[in-house]
Formats: structure tokens, sequence, C-alpha cells
């Protein structure tokens, strides 16, 4: 039995070494190659400088946005699978991710004009979406009860989801040809942000889920093992499960926002990060953010190469991926 | 140690009473089964005791302190809960578990040191798991589970330990296991047991005080040969049973005739 100090340091050094890794070589690879030397080359104007435009401009947001996007989505999936008890789970169980793409679609449809710091209507209104979400589902769960009910939590989450999507349908049929491409666009998550604009204003709603996500991994533990095994070994359970809902829908709301729905991510990172760390969610949780964001730099390096000079939205990537390793857990869950 | 005086408890607003208006006391050192049919509000009664849930009315408190004024860790630090059954949806291994009973002696960011990981060993003993302790839980029979998370739980080092039907799905041979092992660790007076059960003869066995619960009220209360009797069985279950003094057991039997 190692000591968990140990672990912890290991998995954080090695995942950690993973993401470093990631983010120095993609924005250096895609289908046209650029000289590091050039990038950083100051005697070259800025507007005269295609290695430093493609690299300051094209890429590091996009690799940026897929780090942000894919930590959170994983995290997002790691503290679900916990609050549910359910390791099948993932960041769109509970309707935020579909709650966000009604509002993106409203957005889009509706052709709504405003932008609040940098933040364009649709990436608003897809956050304002998966925030009703989370407060519909939250008082369809505590409703009558002190705690919260996980059953109904995730009822109520396929309920919503399936609610949502018809919505999502319905505004799409009125509309008109070229908003319909552009929602299914926004549909297949993509991160051409194309500035860094909506990574930093999605960056505070992160800051502060993290900072509530900090004293939850060892809850999150015993909840697993049940609410009130929990609350009998001390853990102040409402709170808890509180917290793990709130900010695993913010961080789901805030990458959305970015993005729009990237699949999969939420569900196959923490069940990878399990295999090589294990069960302990004060390893499960930093490693999954991690690995999440150097698994989503990796699927979209595929995206951007794979057809070039085609790009794949990153959400095809990632579903191809997730899809059949998603079944081959079901397969092997059931044997065991 | 622990005193509950007129608790009532509806798990909803307006829903059915479960508990209605029970009062006992449990000493130190004691062990007492608590008996009673399906629905008579057994395990409703273990997890008001362990403050897993609040009285409506009345009150619990431990070392004279009501139990809703306790913090919940330092409340676990003192009671401790084994609940019927215990699933594992990730792979954690045993010792892990057993770690996790380490949870309200530690800080928010504090990782357990060498101490707990003494204390967790001490409780493997105990419960004659260590060989287990490497061992993934969701592998092992429902009989080794039951007594990974009694190790858990005294993990805790509580001074109570509440087991909600701790013998309930296993078979004769490792029913009396479990037995030993509860009679063994009561035996040193410093952990108290409240154990719920169905098995009249383990109660008759291993508790020296019974409390018989129906429809959420106390039946009757006291030392076990006076208070299992063919009268309280027929009063609690509505059967007809014969109760025997077994010589080479060494406690009272109860015999199941007829339902009346």
């Amino acid at each position: 039995m190692q000591h968990v100090r140990g672990r912890l340091i290991v998995a954080i050094a090695g995942f950690g070494g993973l993401l470093l890794a990631a983010l120095v070589a993609a924005p250096l690879l895609g289908t046209t190659s650029i000289s590091l030397v050039r990038v950083f080359d100051r005697s070259i104007p800025f507007a005269d400088n295609a290695d430093a435009q493609i690299f300051f401009v094209a890429r590091l947001p996009r690799i940026l946005a897929a780090a942000l996007v894919g930590g959170s989505l994983a995290l997002a999936g790691a503290i679900f699978q916990a609050l549910l008890r359910n390791p099948l789970a993932t960041p769109d169980t509970l309707g935020v991710s579909s709650g966000a793409a009604l509002g993106a679609m409203l957005a889009i449809s509706f052709h709504f004009d405003f932008a609040i710091a940098g933040l364009s209507s649709v990436s608003l209104s897809s956050l304002a979406g998966s925030i009703g979400a989370l407060a519909i589902v939250y008082m369809l769960a505590t409703a009558r009860r002190r705690g919260l009910s996980t059953t109904v939590l995730l009822l109520a989450g396929v309920t919503m989801t399936a609610f949502f999507s018809a919505l999502t349908l319905a505004v799409q049929y009125m509309t008109d040809f070229a908003d319909t491409f552009r929602t299914v666009r926004w549909l297949m998550g993509a991160l051409d942000v194309g500035s860094f604009t909506p990574i930093l204003a999605a960056l505070p709603l992160i800051a502060v889920a993290c900072v509530m996500v900090a004293t939850l991994p060892r809850p999150l533990d015993l909840i697993s093992l049940g609410a009130d095994a929990a609350a009998a070994r001390g853990v102040d359970v409402q709170r808890a499960e509180r917290l793990a809902l709130i900010s695993a829908s913010l961080v789901t709301g805030a990458a959305v926002s970015i993005s729009g729905p990237v699949a999969f991510v939420g569900l196959v990172v923490p069940h990878i990060v399990r295999l090589v760390v294990g069960s302990d969610h004060r390893l499960v949780l930093p490693a999954s953010a991690l690995f999440g964001a150097t698994f989503l730099i990796a699927c979209d390096l595929v995206a951007r190469t794979l057809f070039a000079p085609i790009e794949l939205p990153v959400g095809i990537v990632t579903a191809v991926i997730g899809g059949p390793f998603f079944l081959w857990l079901l397969v092997r869950r059931t044997r065991t | 140690m622990l005193h509950a005086v007129e608790v009532s408890f509806a798990y909803r607003d307006g829903g059915p009473t479960v508990v209605d208006g029970v009062s006992l006391a449990i000493e130190r050192g004691e062990l007492v089964g608590l008996l009673g049919p399906n629905g008579s509000g057994k395990t409703t009664m273990l997890k008001l005791m362990g403050g897993i849930l609040r009285a409506r009315q009345g009150s619990v408190s431990f070392e004279g302190r009501r139990l809703a004024d306790w913090p919940r860790r330092e409340a676990a630090r003192k009671i401790a809960y084994v609940p019927q059954e215990t699933h594992a949806p990730f792979d954690f291994s045993v010792m892990e578990i057993v770690l996790m009973g380490r949870f309200p002696h530690l800080g928010s960011f504090a990782l357990e040191g060498p101490e707990d990981l003494a204390v967790a060993q001490r409780a493997l003993d105990a419960t004659g798991m260590s060989a287990f302790a490497a061992r993934l839980f969701h592998t092992l029979s429902g009989g080794e589970k039951q007594r990974v998370v009694i190790a858990s739980a005294l993990a805790q080092d509580p001074e109570l330990l509440l087991l909600d039907e701790p013998t309930a799905s296993l078979d004769v041979g490792h029913q009396l296991e479990v037995q030993q092992l509860l009679s063994r660790l009561n035996a040193g007076g410093r952990v108290a047991m409240v154990l719920s059960t169905h098995d009249l003869n383990l109660a008759a066995s291993l508790c020296r005080r019974l409390i018989l619960i129906r429809d959420g009220r106390v039946l009757a209360s006291g030392p076990t040969a006076d208070v299992l009797t063919p009268a309280n069985v027929r009063a609690l279950y509505d059967v007809e049973a014969d109760v025997h003094m077994h010589e080479r057991a060494g406690h009272l039997t109860v015999t199941p005739i007829a339902r009346t």
C-alpha cells in the first residue's frame, strides 16, 4: 500500500508533464509547418510574419480552448460519476449540455445581438441555458427532501435532455437554412475560437468552480459508497452534493460556451485516468482535469490534420474515439 | 452515553410517522439488539441514533449534548454506522475503503499518515481481513464485504457502533463468523454496539439487552432473558413461537410455530 501523498505527486507530475508536452508540441504541428525561431523573431513585423500569425492567431487560442474545454469536461464527468454513484454518467447526463445547446440555438436563430465582456450572445445564451437546466433539475431533485435524490437527478436529467432537444429541433425546424447550418455546426462542437476572448471570459467561472471542488475529493469517495454511510463518517453530505452539482455544472456550462457540446470527453477521460491512478478522487479529479486537457488537444490535432485541408469539428473526433470506448466499457463492466 | 427522548420522525412533511415517540438509552460498552418486523422503524431509529437523520420531535443526545449540535466530523469520531449493504461503484481496494474511516480524524486537506495506516491495519487485523488488504472491494463475497465495512467503521475509533442487520444476507457459517467478531470486538467494553436484526437467535446469543419496536414504538425493552418471551414474540411478529434455553448453545432459542 503506497502512501497517497507519493501517488498524488507521481500522478500530478506525470499527467502535468503530458499536458505540458502537448501544449508545447501542438502549436508547432499542423498542415502548415512553422518555425519557432521565426515565430519569435522580433525583427519581422507581425503583419508580415506568417509563422507568428499562424502560431498566435490560428493555433494558440484553439489549443488553449482545447485544454480548457477538455479539462473542464473531464473534471465535470469525474464529479458527476461520483455524485450519481454511476461510472457511466457524463456532463450531459443532467441536461446541462442540452440546456446550453437550446440557449445557443435561440441566440443563433433569433439573431440575438449583444455582447458582454467580450462574450458573444451565443456563448452567453448557452451559459444561461446550462444554468437554467441545472436550476430545474436541482429543484426537482431536492423538492420535498432534505438531500439530493440521485435517482430523481438521473431521471430528471434524461427527461430534460429529451425535452430540450425537442425544443432545439422545433426552433431549428422553423428557422431558415443559413441559421440551421450554423446551429448544426455549433452542435458538432468546435474549437476554432479565433481569439482569446471566449477563453478569458470562461476562466473566472472555471476558477470559481475549482475553488468549490478543492474540498470535495474525499467526500466524493465516501458519497460514492452511499450517502448514509458518508454522513456517518462525518461528511456534510448535503453541502458536498450541492457543491459538487453546482461546480460540475458551472465548468460544463463554461466549456460548452467556448466550444459547443463536445461528446464523450467527460466519460472517457475519467475512466482512462482511473485505470492508471486508481479510484481515489484526490488523484482522479486533478488527473482527470490534466489528462482531459491533453486528450482534447490531441483530438483537436487529429481534427486539424487528418483530412487536411478540411478541419473536422473536434466533437466528431471525440465521438468516433469515445463511442467504441464506451461500448468496450459496458461489455467489460457486465463481464465483471 | 446515548439518550433518545420522545423521538419522532417522518421522511416527508405530512408523511407517515416512521418513529413515534421512542425513548431509549444506550450505556457504555453495552451490546443491544433492536428487534422488530419489516417496516417497524429499526433502520430509521439507527440512523437517528447516528445523527444521519434529524429527529422531527424529541431529541437524541450523546454524552449529554444534542446530536444536532455536534459538528458532523466530531460526531463521527464517536459514533460509527454500518449499513446493511455497501456497494462500491468504483474499484476501491479493501485498504482504501478502511482508510475512508479515518475521514473524521483528518483535516479537509490532510492526507492519511503512518498513524492512520496503523489504525486501519489494526482494524483489518481485528476483523480478520488483513490478507485481503490489496483486494478490490467489489470482488469480495457478502460476508467479506461486511467485515471490511465493519473494519472501516472501527477505523473511525468509535465509542458506539450501530449495525443495520449485519448478518442479513449471509449464510449460516458467515453469520456465525460475524456474530463471533462482534462479540469479540465488544468484549473489551470499549465499543458499545446496537444492532438491528431479524435473527432472533443471533440477538439471543449476542445481545444482553433487547429493544422491541413495532410501528415505530417501543413494545418492550430489557435484559434478553426477560424480554424474549413467547408473549412478546407474538405481540411483535404475530407469530406463535417456542422459546427454549438451548443447553449446548448456551442461550435462548426461538422456534416459530405458526402465524397467529
